[in-house]
């Protein structure tokens, strides 16, 4: 009887609901009917989850948070990852704008050779014909008296192109290859990854190369159609693995087998229930997998088999360049700095997406 | 109002699985039949072969290493073993429907709660997007998530677990299934909630007359629910009865160890709870005798030796022992015995 009082006075203080819900009344208590089963309304569902996006505003529960928000806020955390960011997308839309704003203004596109060639032939940056200063040529010309500003725009135009495209071949041969092996198991997997294992065994640029010699076109063009194809072709063995592994550590989650429950064909259940679910690791590895795309085509077009001028890569002109890198070294300067600068800054957004998708840091 | 007959007839199942240990007998030789509009309640604990069974039931077993080795699963006059995997297809979540344990992982936590409960009713009912999406609306109010319209292209990551289990009931529903199969739908989620969903089973059994198969290892979980009850281990059943029938008089030592074991508020005052000595058998190396023998308070010579028969006690109620008539008697002794009603009304309703 004593006690009473003392509960009473405590009991406000403890009570005092620090995650009632906006607007919510208080929940009346729960009774029990004669030992049966608690009886609860439907109307008092309300859990911890209601709470909690009650607490962060009716708005953003209206909206549907994505899990894509927290992984990009993790992403602005992350300076070099920032960075690169920054610096592939100027890189970008300058080599997609860039040539045409030269072309408009000065009249140089990245093949025009100028009908006074010995006059302007490999003429230092900034430097006009006669050694003055000039803005006509930022980086200098060549040796056939090109503009290395413009080659080197256009050259990134092509090799960021070769690095995406390449990038997304590999990427659907990959996941579809990966993701069918993994659920499917057993002797099908087993074949199918052998498959892979030898094509891993095969030194893959010897590959590209023997392609491309065979199929080689006299075409700008077709060169480059073929290049994607023998870049992307060969790179997607790793992503299939990772695929793969990702599909056999979700295939046994309940989701998949309430998918089949439901009747979903194995069809759907591969590419709508299973491949989204294995983004995170693929977008990552797809962001490290344009860097090396690109660091091949460039390696080929060093060796003459890449791109054919008069287009030109980050490669090709760094091929022409090292011809005379010790009498005019901005030839290879420009176009080797810009292509480090790309793949540093595709490398360190790429390892800023995976911390920022990483499943371990994920914890909800 | 409610046709009769069995929805769901299953003759001696068996569904083995070949592992490096030996052959594993999950399931074997288990029959059972469940009438039009009827609960079934199958407990027992881990590995007796509650949800292989079920699995069995729409060929969900993953082979390899598992296989259905011999029985028949008549699902309203179709022998589901004989089906090819397109019907198979058709009857799975159109006609049979699957609530699974853990409504954490069941549900995709990349596609928004609209996509997978328009996914049902797009594909077995053909609607189009804007039906399904209605449905999908309206599925969700059915099972009481409140402001069903702006919470349905949420993501399941923004749902409690409550809620969580509302949906795949919802999405089990959806097409109005003929048989409802909840294995453990309750387990994961805490008490209050549990009985909220039960009670939510249950009124929409009750509406639409749905037939349901309730596994469990939760003796309260079935009381309050089921009209029978079969109760499992070691792949076989032990006992199958009315439900009020097992937990008044119940016909066999293993039942009567589970009954013992569930907590009781009044009479358990101050004394340790009961609990059946040892672990399960493992399925792979099962003596020749009894497979409850070892941990049977019971057990005689016999039970180790020799398999024990399969006792019809009376028209409904069936036991594996070779006591069975003892014990069972034994339980009609104790219980009208036992002037003090009140135990009778605790096992009834636990």
């Amino acid at each position: 009887m004593k006690d009473e009082p003392k509960d009473k006075q405590h009991e406000p203080a403890r009570t005092e609901p620090a995650l009632t819900p906006l607007g919510t009344p208080p929940a009346p208590p729960v009774r029990s009917r004669e030992g049966d089963i608690i009886h609860t309304a439907p109307e008092l569902a309300v859990g911890e989850g209601d709470v909690r996006t009650a607490e962060r505003g009716a708005q953003e529960l209206l909206a549907g948070t994505s899990l894509w928000k927290d992984a990009w806020r993790r992403l602005l955390k992350n300076k070099l990852a920032v960075f690169g960011m920054v610096v592939v997308v100027i890189i970008a839309l300058a080599s997609l704008v860039g040539p045409t704003i030269i072309e408009q203004a000065t009249g140089f596109s990245y093949d025009t050779i100028p009908a006074e060639i010995e006059k302007i032939r490999a003429m230092p940056p900034f430097r006009d014909a006669d050694g003055n200063f000039s803005g006509l040529h930022p980086m200098g010309t060549d040796t056939q008296g090109r503009d290395i500003l413009a080659r080197v725009l256009m050259g990134g135009r092509i090799s960021l192109m070769v690095g995406l495209i390449s990038t997304l071949v590999s990427l659907i041969i990959g996941v579809s290859f990966g993701a069918t092996a993994g659920y499917l198991g057993g002797r099908i997997d087993n074949v199918m990854m052998r498959f892979v294992d030898v094509l891993y065994a095969l030194p893959y640029m010897m590959i590209v190369i023997v392609l491309l010699a065979v199929f080689g076109t006299k075409s700008a063009l077709g060169q480059l159609f073929l290049l994607f194809i023998a870049l992307g072709a060969v790179s997607w063995l790793t992503m299939a693995r990772i695929v793969r592994g990702q599909v056999i550590s979700l295939k046994n989650q309940e989701f998949v087998l309430a998918a089949r429950a439901t009747g979903v064909s194995t069809g759907k259940i591969i590419f709508r229930h299973l491949v989204p679910n294995t983004l995170g690791p693929v977008i990552v590895y797809a962001t490290l997998t344009i860097p090396q795309v690109m660091l091949q085509e460039a390696f080929l077009s060093f060796l003459g088999l890449g791109v054919q001028a008069p287009l030109a890569s980050w490669g090709s002109l760094a091929s022409e360049g090292i011809q005379n890198i010790a009498i005019f070294p901005w030839q290879i300067i420009f176009p080797g700095v810009t292509m480090a600068l790309t793949l540093f800054s595709l490398n360190f957004l790429g390892d800023g997406l995976r911390d920022a998708l990483d499943p371990q840091m994920r914890k909800t | 109002m409610m046709r009769n007959g069995n929805i769901l007839s299953v003759k001696d199942l068996k569904t083995y699985f070949e592992t490096e240990d030996g052959t594993v007998k999950a399931v074997d030789g288990i029959s059972f039949e469940l009438e039009r509009g009827e609960t079934l309640g199958i407990v027992g604990e881990s590995g007796s072969g509650k949800s292989v069974t079920n699995l069995s039931i729409i060929r969900l077993i993953p082979e390899p290493p598992g296989k259905i080795v011999s029985g028949e699963i008549i699902f309203d006059g179709e022998d589901i073993r004989a089906l090819p995997l397109e019907g198979l297809r058709r009857v799975r979540g159109k006609r049979i429907a699957m609530i699974f344990q853990d409504p954490m992982t069941s549900l995709n936590p990349f596609m928004r709660i609209s996509k997978q409960l328009m996914e049902m009713t797009e594909l077995h009912l053909g609607y189009t997007k804007d039906q399904a999406y209605e449905h999908a609306v309206k599925m969700l109010e059915v099972v009481g998530i409140p402001d069903a319209r702006s919470r349905v292209d949420s993501y399941p990551h923004e749902f409690s677990g409550g809620m969580r289990q509302r949906v795949m009931i919802a999405m089990a529903l959806s097409c109005e299934p003929e048989l409802l199969i909840a294995d453990e739908p309750t387990t994961a989620l805490d008490v209050t909630i549990q009985a909220q969903i039960l009670e939510l089973i249950k009124n929409l059994k009750r509406e639409t007359g749905t037939s349901v198969i309730l596994i469990t290892h939760d003796l309260g979980v079935v009381a309050g629910m089921t009209d029978h009850i079969i109760v499992m281990y070691a792949g076989k059943i032990f006992e199958q009865a009315p439900t009020r029938e097992l937990f008044k008089y119940p016909g066999n030592p293993y039942t009567k160890g589970l009954l013992r074991s569930v907590p009781d508020p009044a009479h358990e005052h101050g004394r340790a709870l009961y609990q059946i000595p040892g672990l399960p058998p493992d399925v792979a190396h099962l003596p020749p005798g009894c497979p409850f023998a070892p941990r049977c308070e019971r057990a005689e010579e016999i039970c180790h030796g020799e398999f024990p028969p399969f006792v019809q006690l009376n028209a409904e109620h069936f036991s594996l022992c070779h006591f069975a008539a003892e014990v069972y008697q034994d339980s009609r002794r104790e219980r009208d015995g036992d002037q003090s009603q009140s135990t009778e009304e605790q096992h009834g309703q636990v």
